[in-house]
């Protein structure tokens, strides 16, 4: 029984943290700010492995732990180093003034997306029982779609780079709940995957700042498609 | 272990290139690891072909008849595009100083474009492709020209968006596994034993998105807008390896999910796949009509390839699958060839633009005819190995009773090959201007060119035993019925 309400507990402190992870994801949908967005994906980074520690606990996985542990050294610690070493300063300073559209819109957009995600998998989550699984995986649906939808309306480089990741966090929140017991090589590697797309990234956007002197993506537009057709 | 060696001499090459007194031979150690890890994976396909599976480390690294075709094709393409590199990079690059830094980059691709096919499990699979994508994203932007910048950064944004949603797949993959008893390491063989057991809604969504994250990466219509800009802007011998291989080997990924879905549940997924495919081919044998240049040509062209591969592969039926496999391995060997060949007409000429090459058999003899065969093989004239495949595939459509498909189909690659013919007719016959002047075509390059078009040649009059049983192995692998 003492269990029981354990067991419970621990799931309700889950689905407090999917509600977190939630809130961070609408959070950077609605900062202008680059150094904002960047903190905030921190917060729900750390949040991705508050839930990986509860679920690890809840099932007896030292996978899980693991993997908790393999998030913070990655998204918390290595990805802010690496793009504080490779980006110049000036970058983190900026503010979005021209965004796609506007932040009340995006966020009533971000919050369908959030639904809608619901919807698709509702038919799919009957298959357990698990209530992890009812929580976990649509809010890491719900965050890839919002992370996919700031990647388009946003218009700096690092925003945009960090909706990526956000993404990346989205599916692992789901991951944690349905594929606990990867193994842990797979995830490592995965691990080392995110921060190499940081780097590349990075390197890129420093390089672009160097040559073209702006990270506004949507001022580049020297390739198009071939004119007489699309025009 | 001859897999395993096949895997590790690019990673080893990468070293090499990277340690500083060895920096000046990067070329020479590029060609030479290579090379080696290509008659590596002609040993392990004898082996394959022995025993039907070569393992590496077992439930890691382990090679079928269809992964050891990849590996095959990786490593031949990317040893001939090492080769050609050698007199295009010396020749055209503004970044000659940093070459060294090119040639381990470039390994490290080779490296990740070898681990794809070879990991017996599906989620390492990812990671090797997400690793392609990474290496190839540097390597298009390696001149560091603003357009060479911002190609790679629609690239960039565009392929690693997909990431995370195919990540999500691949979970969705592992999760629909243990549901259906599963054991503890899942592999691509032990999926497609179980995929009867296997939640077909799952598997269903699991495929889903696993298609729309990797389907970006080998652009597939509506997102392959990254890809004619990518491979127009990208140094070419890079661009023989994104449109030969690197577009392949997501698609390596897809076939094999495909087939485990095909097998579990109904056949409506193969009727979207002839779809997508049909879509894809159509809007490259549109755009191929109005395209102005001809690096951009080559690249439209990948997209209508890879459209068909897709709808042979919906059409679900061993004929299709043998015909899809086929044109896999034709479109890598002769889409590289394109490629070698625009880089020769690029050095002779320096212009990219269609309408700026006039004459080109007056000015360069040897660049003419080079870029006459690949453009022949490319748009599926007779006697090329990719008229051989289009043509199994498109009887193994009607024997499959997909008639309109199959009419669509036919019909649009006649468009894209009369559009292809318009366009290299321009560049060939006629005279030349008189102000333009031309560069010879340096040595390597020269090998290159000829190396590869050994196969095209071969293989469409004379498929040797070894690999026609290879195809039908890897034909049997996709399933099919």
């Amino acid at each position: 029984m003492v269990l029981s309400a354990q067991t419970q507990l621990i799931d309700g402190l889950n689905a407090l943290t999917a509600g977190l992870i939630l809130l961070t994801a609408f959070g950077m949908v609605a900062t202008r700010q680059v150094q904002g967005v960047l903190r905030f994906f921190i917060v729900q980074s750390l949040f991705l492995a508050a839930s990986s520690f509860l679920i690890g606990f809840n099932r007896d996985s030292i996978h899980l732990i693991a993997l908790g542990v393999i998030t913070i050294g990655a998204k918390v610690v290595a990805i802010p180093l690496v793009l504080k070493r490779t980006l110049p300063d000036e970058l983190y300073e900026r503010r979005e003034i021209n965004q796609v559209i506007n932040i009340p819109v995006s966020l009533l957009l971000a919050l369908l997306l959030a639904i809608a995600a619901e919807f698709i998998v509702s038919p799919l989550v009957g298959i357990s029982t698990d209530p992890v699984v009812h929580v976990n995986l649509p809010i890491g649906l719900a965050g890839i779609l919002i992370g996919a939808y700031s990647l388009v309306a946003r218009r700096e480089a690092i925003p945009q780079l960090v909706g990526i990741l956000a993404m990346e966090n989205g599916a692992f929140f789901a991951g944690v709940a349905i594929a606990s017991d990867l193994p842990l090589i797979a995830e490592f590697a995965i691990a080392i995957d995110v921060i190499l797309i940081a780097v590349v990234i990075g390197v890129l956007t420093r390089d672009i700042t160097r040559t073209v002197g702006t990270t506004e993506a949507a001022t580049m537009s020297e390739l198009k498609e071939e004119p007489h057709l699309w025009r | 272990m001859a897999l395993m060696a096949a895997l590790c001499l690019p990673l080893f090459a990468a070293l090499l290139c990277w340690i500083k007194p060895l920096r000046g031979f990067a070329w020479v150690v590029t060609v030479t690891s290579l090379s080696l890890a290509f008659a590596m994976a002609v040993f392990t396909a004898s082996r394959v072909l022995e025993y039907g599976v070569a393992v590496g480390i077992p439930q890691w690294f382990e090679a079928d008849a269809l992964s050891i075709l990849v590996i095959l094709l990786v490593s031949f393409v990317c040893s001939v595009a090492a080769i050609f590199a050698g007199g295009y990079m010396h020749h055209g690059s503004q970044q000659s100083r940093r070459l060294w830094w090119f040639y381990c980059n470039y390994n490290l691709l080779v490296f990740a474009l070898i681990v794809v096919p070879a990991c017996a499990s599906p989620n390492l699979a990812w990671v090797g492709v997400e690793l392609v994508t990474l290496f190839s994203i540097l390597l298009v932007g390696f001149e560091g020209t603003p357009t060479a910048l911002e190609a790679a950064w629609k690239m960039a944004i565009l392929t690693i968006m997909g990431a995370p949603i195919s990540l999500l797949g691949f979970f969705v993959l592992y999760w629909a596994y243990h549901m259906g008893g599963g054991g503890s390491l899942e592999t691509w063989r032990g999926l497609s034993t179980s995929a009867a057991a296997m939640s077909p809604n799952l598997l269903k969504f699991s495929f889903l998105l696993v298609f729309v994250g990797f389907g970006a990466k080998v652009g597939l219509a509506p997102m392959h807008t990254w890809l004619p800009d990518a491979h127009s802007q990208a140094p070419t011998p890079i661009c023989a390896v994104l449109s030969g291989i690197k577009t392949t080997v997501p698609l390596y990924a897809i076939l094999r999910l495909l087939s485990i879905v095909l097998s579990s549940s109904e056949a409506r997924i193969g009727n979207w796949m002839i779809i997508i495919g049909l879509f894809s081919v159509g809007i490259a044998a549109l755009l191929l009509l109005q395209v102005r240049d001809y690096k951009r040509m080559f690249a439209y062209s990948t997209v209508e390839h890879m459209g068909i591969i897709l709808a042979a592969a919906g059409f679900a039926t061993r004929e299709g699958a043998s015909g899809a496999v086929a044109q896999l391995m034709n479109h890598s060997i002769t889409k590289s060839l394109c490629f070698y060949s625009a880089g020769a007409v690029l050095i002779v000429l320096g212009t990219r633009q269609i309408q700026d090459v006039r004459g080109l058999f007056k000015l360069s003899p040897f660049a003419g005819a080079a870029l006459l065969l690949c453009s022949l093989a490319i748009a599926g004239a007779p006697p090329f190995p990719i008229f051989l495949s289009e043509f199994s595939i498109l009887s193994a459509g009607l024997r499959s009773g997909h008639n309109v498909a199959v009419v669509v189909l036919a019909t649009l690659i006649v468009i894209a090959f009369v559009a292809i013919f318009l366009q290299v007719n321009r560049m060939l016959f006629g005279d030349p201007e008189p102000a333009s002047t031309s560069a010879a075509v340096p040595r390597s390059v020269r090998t290159a060119i000829l190396i590869a078009a050994v196969p095209v040649v071969v293989l469409g009059v004379y498929i040797p035993g070894p690999v026609h049983s290879l195809i039908t192995l890897a034909a049997q692998q996709l399933g099919g019925h």
